[in-house]
């Protein structure tokens, strides 16, 4: 029975732990010896976490002698704090055991019941917990310490590089092609595909319908399809055709009105403009749907052009699309959506050539001089992917240390 | 001016968002956390402006007898509905418009709406989505050529994969189609990924330089 209720207290404290997922790889204490102190831990230390807001400081600790081996009585750590040496002591969280290390994580916000101050002198101990709660081993208080932000987050060095290496490529290329350098890309069938749409809508007197997807416009896929809406509405815009945007936000609608006049003032003919082009819908994603499906199956759009950020409604509106008979022409960063596009769609534009699209279409020099130094970047990425596989197998088979060093230098830190 | 204002903005607070990224400091978070309030700040005004979009689209639809005026009727008059039992409130034991109520958006006559009218709806278009991955799966999957035939085979190994009636084919079946997830699929999903990191970081220096400027109305 006093076995039973040990097990039940141990399986209690170790929930409040929060470890109760990591129970079947605790070593249990002995139960066959009495309930005594165990040795306390050692070598208490507390420092300001690194790369935060402030707000957070980490512990660490040597184990208690008594943690797996000798008495293999310790079921927790308790970490206290304090804001005097001598103050009352106030439990902050707990470890398991095993655990030499502990992030006392507070709130920034003053009126939080665990809000931790920034600059205030802390105390902490650890003590050394039985599966009797009673029966522990206090530590030697450590401290003052005190918890403040960084100005920089020192873990995320790897992104500052390559965004750097990446800037200065793009800045070189713009360079380039501003003083008329030669630069080639690849063609992309999806891009040309949308002129060949645009003269197909205009033979047979049917309108294009531009979807610029559900996302907001701070969203990149989203200010890209701005930019292919510019120059398919100047495409329009020149051929006369009858141009319908149904947009799901407000602002993007705003910006999609602009930009779809802007083009038609470009292509001179500011005055078949008419603001109706451009509309809003509604915010619901299925009312969106649902909307945007009466217009294709009402108004049989002979294209459809699906540009920006789609979620689960890309399918229902591409097949319902292919219903109607419209020639379809789709392009998403989102990964998920992809397959179902490149199902139901004519052509598809994967993953970046939604942004070339903008490039390609334009063929403006400066345009081009950033897709240029995507496709470097994309080379360094690919030689670098191909120097880690090899470096991680050597790494694997023999006892050289290069290879996890390699690995080590991409680690990004939150 | 018109266009340089923009720019200089786009430029200060494009920079801001790339060092914020970097500087975890408390003063960082609060200018990053104001600036997404005043997203939510314009997003309401421009709310306002989407409705009145809609409501002079179809009000210009029933003004110009244009063919499908019908569905702007419905919409209007459900729009007006809505947005009266948004207001319509029981206070002090009798109905009627309020602005300012303590049930607010929970008032009786708008929750009914949304619950037995609106969320119905939407289940019914997002079941579409079962059928419509049907009809997609027989078109993408039938074997015209050697590329597609493949793809046949890999759609039959994953589906079979929740088949619970395999036998001894079972453990072959799973690990054929964990293969096909973890590898040929995955190594294909994170090229189109950092296809995908590169591009936007494109845009993004492309809008913050002032090179891309469709944002403004300059496609």
């Amino acid at each position: 029975m006093q076995s039973l209720l040990r097990t039940v207290l141990t399986v209690c404290l170790l929930a409040t732990a929060g470890a109760v997922a990591q129970i079947d790889t605790i070593q249990p204490p002995d139960m066959a010896l009495p309930l005594a102190p165990p040795a306390p831990v050692s070598n208490l230390r507390a420092i300001d976490l690194d790369n935060d807001h402030g707000h957070a400081i980490t512990l660490s600790w040597d184990l208690s002698p008594d943690d797996g081996a000798g008495l293999r009585n310790v079921i927790a750590y308790d970490v206290l704090r304090a804001t005097s040496p001598g103050g009352e002591f106030t439990k902050v969280g707990a470890a398991l055991p095993g655990q030499k290390t502990y992030n006392n994580v507070g709130s920034k916000e003053a009126e939080s019941p665990d809000y931790m101050a920034d600059h205030t002198d802390y105390y902490y101990r650890v003590d050394a917990v039985t599966p009797d709660s009673t029966i522990r081993s206090l530590s030697p208080v450590f401290g003052p310490v005190q918890s403040y932000g960084q100005w920089f987050n020192k873990g995320r060095v790897p992104v500052l590089v390559a965004v750097l290496f990446f800037g200065f490529l793009t800045v070189f290329f713009v360079t380039k092609a501003k003083k008329g350098g030669d630069l080639y890309v690849r063609p992309l069938s999806g891009i040309e595909a949308i002129d060949e749409a645009i003269g197909r809508a205009t033979e047979m007197g049917k309108p294009i319908l531009y979807v610029l997807g559900l996302g907001t416009a701070a969203e990149i896929a989203t200010i890209a399809s701005f930019t292919i809406l510019g120059r398919v509405a100047k495409r329009v815009a020149e051929y006369q055709t009858h141009l319908i945007v149904p947009c799901y936000d407000p602002i993007v609608m705003t910006v999609a009105q602009e930009t779809v006049k802007s083009a038609y003032m470009d292509a001179g003919r500011v005055d078949d403009y008419r603001e109706e082009m451009v509309y809003f819908l509604t915010n619901s994603q299925f009312g969106y749907v649902g909307a945007v499906n009466g217009i294709m199956l009402r108004q049989l759009p002979a294209t459809n052009v699906y540009m920006g950020k789609f979620f689960a409604e890309s399918l229902i509106l591409a097949e319902t699309g292919a219903l109607a008979g419209s020639i379809q022409i789709a392009g998403t960063d989102e990964v998920a959506q992809i397959p179902f596009f490149v199902v139901a769609c004519d052509y598809t534009l994967i993953g970046e050539e939604l942004y070339a699209a903008s490039a390609y279409l334009g063929r403006e020099p400066l345009l081009l001089g950033s897709l240029k130094a995507q496709d470097y970047a994309k080379a360094a990425v690919i030689i670098l992917a191909l120097i880690g596989a090899v470096a991680l197998n050597v790494a694997a088979f023999s006892d050289v240390s290069w290879g996890m060093s390699f690995k080590e230098l991409f680690k990004v830190a939150n | 001016m018109k266009r340089q204002i923009p720019i200089l903005l786009v430029l200060v607070f494009g920079l801001f968002m790339v060092f914020q990224y970097f500087v975890p400091h408390e003063s960082s978070e609060w200018i990053y956390e104001y600036l997404l309030d005043w997203i939510t700040i314009i997003g309401v005004f421009a709310l306002v402006l989407g409705i009145w979009s809609l409501f002079r689209v179809n009000y210009d639809k029933l003004r110009q007898h244009k063919p499908d005026r019908g569905y702007s009727v419905v919409l209007l008059i459900s729009l007006f509905a809505t947005i009266c039992f948004g207001f319509l409130a029981k206070v002090d034991g009798s109905w009627g418009l309020h602005f300012s109520t303590t049930e607010g958006l929970q008032s009786y006559m708008y929750r009914h709406a949304y619950e037995y009218v609106i969320r119905p709806i939407q289940s019914t278009i997002f079941s579409l989505l079962a059928f419509f991955i049907a009809s997609a799966a027989y078109r993408a999957f039938r074997a015209r050529n050697v590329l597609a035939t493949l793809l046949l085979a890999a759609a039959l190994i994953l589906m079979l994969r929740f088949n619970p009636y395999l036998g001894p084919l079972g453990d072959y079946v799973s690990n054929a189609a964990n293969w096909l997830l973890n590898v040929p699929n995955l190594a294909a999903k994170r090229a189109i990924v950092i296809g995908i990191g590169l591009g936007m970081v494109a845009t993004a220096l492309k809008v913050i330089l002032g090179i891309e400027r469709s944002y403004m109305g300059k496609g």
